[in-house]
């Protein structure tokens, strides 16, 4: 079952194309991850799936229905998004900001109510950033403003959350609890994740569905012990590297082979 | 920590707070508008300015003194002062720049010069017409600096506009002068309208001006929930439902119609639509939610406040309130920011 697919979509910018026929049934209840070199479209693509570009030609379907058939706040309360970087205000404080995940329930008409109350302290609860509520979201580090972006667009309440590179710029210890927030909305809250990421590790590490892109095509897409292999990245990246199981986790890693051999020491002739 | 357990300890304060400085304000601007009618040349009780207001009688001197001297320009202060902070919050959240105010993306120089050139060269004197002209020219002003900003390499930031604002506003003040230099005498009139201010205005305006104003107020409460969400960038304003396209267009109206409307009442009164919803921001943070409401009414109350002084300040004359708001208002701020930073 898929409730957001894509048909043959193209779609790019000032009518430089940069997707081409992408078809992608997204799973629910799953975290979808997709991988690619700079500039492969993977951005491109989850711009389109978020309604936020409209394709050229092809469809993305959302509940079986043409998403720009939709108006924006029906979309709204079925999908969230978190762009890429985003900037909050200056001295907005926490609270104010994970409010503003509220803003497709509200309307002239229904102002803020306990449900709202309800929603947005659950979800600084879920991120971990009750104890930091009423302070301005700018005064915070860097991991600690992701997780109240991602607070804000759990308030939201959709059962599809669409992510772009929320792990830039984070240490790598708080780009794990974020990835382990994100995957546990999937496993145990039902919610359905696209998250496009850098860290090739990572992504093997927590994609239920790996999506690889190149020059806007899928080049393959599955579970990541199916399709993660060496021979795979140096196909869409280019990369020299060995793909190892590590045997703790279980999990797949990727160790990039050196151009040139690490020359051995000679000990100093005295 | 479960969500039932977070609600406790962080009780739903954000709305309340947010509510509870409003009856402040109200009493605050109604205390302001009976002293700025009971002040002037001549000092009248309070007690008979209410009376005025509420049971008025054409045969006592200090009730038509009232009603035909002083409370037109008292409204008139109210009506100014909370477009102009309020059109100043919403362009401070939309462009993303706390230096933004009606004068930044030379809005007010349009609606200026629109009105010094109709009223110089072809001579109207209509003035139902002088909120269009004002309208024509802060809208052709914003269009001229849109456009500019959007052919400079990296399209419509909020660094563009205000550079190619200033230099649109620079160059209307150079040709507002050049008319001053040309047409001394027609200019006479002007002068003082240039000065920004609101003594011997013609409050029959206000009669044109008013619906304008009051649909656009209206519209910019309206739309304050959606700048705070604007303000966090377009691709997350969609993402929360909100049609940026249309919502830009809507505020640019509003803006557009608060600020020509305050040029045709009042000429270009700086410094309020810029500080106000600054000093607004260090009291109710900075969800334009409430940033809007309360600018609108603490710029009423300043306006009201500064124009009391203006008159009084040193009578019989009086100084163009204009030159009061900045002269009252920098000395202010910056005592009212080191007290908060404190």
């Amino acid at each position: 079952m898929s409730r957001l697919e894509t048909l043959d979509v193209n779609a790019g910018y000032a009518g430089v194309n940069i997707l081409d026929g992408i078809d992608l049934a997204v799973p629910d209840g799953q975290v979808t991850i997709l991988i690619g070199p700079n500039g492969c479209g993977k951005s491109t693509l989850l711009k389109s799936l978020a309604r936020i570009l409209k394709p050229g030609a092809g469809h993305v379907l959302l509940d079986g229905k043409d998403i720009h058939s939709l108006n924006t706040r029906t979309v709204a309360a079925r999908l969230g998004l978190l762009p890429q970087g985003p900037i909050a205000p200056e001295g907005l404080s926490v609270r104010e900001l994970v409010a503003q995940g509220r803003f497709p329930h509200q309307s002239l008409l229904r102002q803020w109510t306990r449900a709202d109350e309800d929603a947005v302290n659950g979800a600084m609860a879920i991120a971990g950033i009750t104890d930091f509520a009423d302070r301005p979201v700018d005064t915070l580090s860097g991991g600690q403003r992701q997780r109240c972006w991602v607070a804000m667009v759990l308030a939201q309440e959709t059962e599809l959350i669409l992510l772009d590179e929320p792990t830039t710029f984070l240490d790598l210890k708080v780009q794990v609890d974020l990835m382990d927030l994100l995957t546990g909305l999937a496993h145990e809250r039902g919610r359905t994740l696209v998250i496009v990421l850098h860290e090739l590790s990572l992504a093997a590490a927590y994609a239920d569905y790996l999506v690889m892109m190149k020059d806007g095509r899928i080049v393959c897409a599955g579970q990541p012990d199916a399709i993660f292999t060496a021979e795979r990245l140096h196909d869409v990246f280019g990369l020299r590297a060995s793909v190892l199981r590590d045997p703790a986790s279980g999990r797949l890693v990727c160790v990039p082979t050196r151009a040139h051999a690490i020359p051995h020491k000679v000990a100093a002739v005295p | 920590m479960t969500a039932a357990a977070a609600s406790e300890i962080v009780a739903p304060r954000h709305p309340v707070r947010a509510w509870s400085g409003i009856p402040v304000l109200l009493a605050l601007l109604a205390g302001a508008f009976l002293l700025h009618i009971a002040v002037g040349a001549k000092q009248l009780p309070l007690g008979t300015v209410i009376e005025a207001l509420t049971r008025f009688d054409p045969t006592v001197f200090d009730h038509v003194i009232v009603t035909n001297l002083r409370l037109p320009r008292a409204i008139l202060a109210v009506v100014v002062g909370a477009s102009l902070s309020l059109a100043g919050a919403l362009m401070q959240g939309v462009t993303r720049n706390p230096l933004a105010d009606p004068g930044l993306l030379g809005l007010t120089a349009g609606a200026s010069f629109a009105v010094v050139m109709v009223t110089t060269f072809t001579g109207v004197t209509n003035m139902a017409l002088v909120p269009w002209i004002a309208m024509a020219g802060a809208l052709g002003a914003a269009l001229v600096v849109y456009f500019i900003a959007r052919f400079v390499p990296g399209g419509a930031t909020p660094l563009s506009l205000t550079l190619s604002g200033a230099a649109i506003s620079a160059f209307l003040g150079a040709l507002i002068s050049i008319a001053h230099l040309l047409g001394q005498d027609t200019f006479e009139n002007l002068r003082v309208w240039l000065t920004g201010g609101l003594a011997g205005r013609d409050i029959n305006l206000l009669w044109y001006v008013g619906p304008w104003i009051a649909i656009a107020l209206a519209g910019g409460l309206a739309l304050a929930p959606r700048v705070t969400v604007l303000a966090m960038g377009d691709e997350v304003a969609q993402g929360l439902g909100v049609r940026t396209g249309r919502l830009k267009v809507q505020l640019l109206a509003v803006v557009v119609v608060l600020t020509a409307c305050s040029v045709a009442l009042a000429g270009p009164l700086g410094f309020i639509g810029l500080v106000i919803p600054h000093v607004v921001r260090l009291y109710v943070g900075s969800d334009y939610r409430w940033i809007v409401p309360y600018a609108a009414l603490t710029g009423a109350v300043y306006l009201l406040g500064v124009d009391i002084i203006a008159r009084i300040a040193i009578p019989p004359r009086e100084i163009s309130t204009g030159i009061i708001t900045a002269m009252v208002g920098a000395p202010l701020f910056v005592h009212l920011v080191r007290q908060r930073t404190r």
